[in-house]
């Protein structure tokens, strides 16, 4: 056995859980376990309990609350994938969950999961960060609602209060005919982590204008990072390619970029640049086409080969 | 799946934990402790040694195994983790006795393996994929055995022996199951 020996507790609650870890300083959360338990392997995490809320009712979810999408934190990756509202309310999601590792990992990690891991590289904190998803957190003292881009605090670190349980994901639903989504990412190996990836929302009027548009990058950065200043610098033009690369290049010229064996931090600040620019334009011709759930319906589970052909 | 009842406030100390799984359709209760792998105690404790033990962190996904049918790393979760649920081993698809399951048969006939050892592994992805179509394109034979590795074939024989056992589930009309 690789793990150190630990507790396993089971709550039937979120009380029971925030309870749980209240009274163990050592102990951590069990979600999905697909991060968790490699760590666990090579003993990177020796926690003395861990406390299992995959099985409480209340954490798997996934509700229209008119202007959110609420995503209960144990949800399982593989479960909103297949969600047809998630396809409808949340469709970045929708598009970014096939790049979340691969299906057996999807089939129990979870949303939340991914969120509270922290991981810079990962994907579904792309999308939470990109549009402004409101995390909901339990503790032993009540629940508070914290913004998706004040919870990253750098990599694998997280604003989770000490003993709080992330319980949902509030995606903002964005309403109106031409909305469209774009996700890409570059890594090194199918299904490995990002070097960098990008997501983008855009919502166009009736003249091809762009009325809202939300984009972010991950892998590049400690944090995904909401590019605000190209969204800012965007809006009410027509989107064009030259338009987005200028708008998009000053956004990332002043960020501070990773860099390790993979990739310099040049090269992430490029690519990073890049993949926004094309997932704008991905998000503006879906838009510009009616929107993507039809076509997402139709192209089913070869969105993601089209997808990553499309970033190489 | 089954849920403990409200205010159960269940803690099981490292000592050992009962768990009660169906394995290949037959129901088994075995005693573990919490940190003991769902891979180490099918292999251990079942007694099954068709999930292999590769990586052991979650890379390379010989030790596939299908949780209420749906493909998942047996070392990515714990034992304690699937109390209650349906678990389908290699050993579990052969039809009877001394016999091949027809994907496996076709493993066989197309050289889709050489040394082995991720065999179960990629089966098994190949198995939940035919069970949802037996029309699937090469696109989707490949994006179904894309969390699997192997380092003899070179994947060319694998996609070709899942395609043909499509093809010939489909001729037969029938599934993956039989």
């Amino acid at each position: 056995m690789k793990p150190v020996a630990f507790d396993y507790a089971r709550p039937a609650s979120v009380r029971e859980a925030c309870a749980m870890l209240a009274d163990d300083a050592d102990a951590r959360i069990l979600a999905g376990g697909q991060s968790l338990i490699p760590m666990l392997a090579m003993r990177l995490a020796r926690p003395s309990r861990l406390v299992d809320i995959a099985r409480i009712p209340e954490l798997s979810h996934i509700e229209d609350a008119g202007t959110h999408l609420a995503v209960g934190a144990a949800t399982r990756q593989a479960i909103a994938e297949r969600d047809p509202l998630v396809a409808r309310k949340a469709p970045l999601l929708a598009k970014a969950l096939p790049w979340v590792g691969h299906a057996p990992t999807r089939n129990r990690g979870t949303v939340g999961g991914s969120i509270a891991n922290g991981d810079p590289a990962a994907e579904i904190p792309l999308v939470a960060v990109t549009l402004e998803a409101t995390l909901v957190v339990a503790t032993t003292q009540g629940t508070r609602e914290l913004a998706a881009a004040a919870f990253h605090l750098g990599p694998m670190l997280t604003a989770l209060p000490e003993g709080g349980v992330l319980t949902a994901v509030r995606f903002p639903v964005w309403t109106g005919e031409r909305i469209g989504t774009g996700f890409q990412e570059v890594a090194a190996r199918r299904s490995d982590f990002a070097l960098a990836a990008a997501a983008a929302q855009v919502a166009l009027d009736g003249q091809g204008r762009c009325i809202a548009l939300a984009v972010g990058i991950g892998g590049a950065c400690a944090t995904p990072v909401r590019l605000d200043a190209a969204g800012a610098a965007l809006i009410g033009r027509p989107l064009e390619e030259a338009a987005v690369r200028e708008a998009v290049e000053a956004a990332t010229a002043g960020l501070e970029t990773l860099r390790d064996h993979h990739a310099s931090a040049a090269y992430r600040r490029r690519v990073a640049a890049t993949l926004a620019r094309r997932a704008i334009l991905e998000a503006r011709d879906e838009a510009a086409a009616g929107g993507g759930l039809n076509a997402r319906l139709a192209g089913g589970q070869h969105a993601r080969l089209a997808g990553g052909q499309h970033a190489r | 799946m089954r849920v403990w009842p409200e205010a159960s406030m269940r803690v099981w100390p490292e000592a050992s934990m009962r768990v009660e799984l169906a394995v290949n359709g037959r129901s088994i209760a075995v005693e573990v402790e919490p940190r003991t792998t769902l891979l180490g105690c099918i292999r251990d404790d079942v007694g099954l040694k068709g999930a292999h033990a590769g990586c052991e962190h979650g890379v390379c996904g010989a030790c596939t195994i299908l949780l209420d049918g749906e493909p998942v790393r047996s070392c990515l979760m714990l034992a304690v983790q699937a109390d209650g649920h349906a678990i389908t081993t290699i050993e579990g698809l052969s039809p009877g006795p001394g016999e091949l399951s027809v994907l496996q048969d076709a493993f066989c006939e197309t050289h889709g393996l050489q040394c082995g050892y991720c065999t179960p592994g990629m089966i098994l992805a190949a198995h939940a994929l035919l069970a949802r179509t037996l029309t699937p394109t090469r696109a989707d034979i490949v994006e179904a055995i894309s969390a699997n590795l192997c380092r003899c074939t070179g994947y060319g024989q694998i996609v070709e022996a899942i395609a043909l056992a499509a093809e010939r589930l489909r001729a037969a009309n029938k599934g993956p199951g039989g």
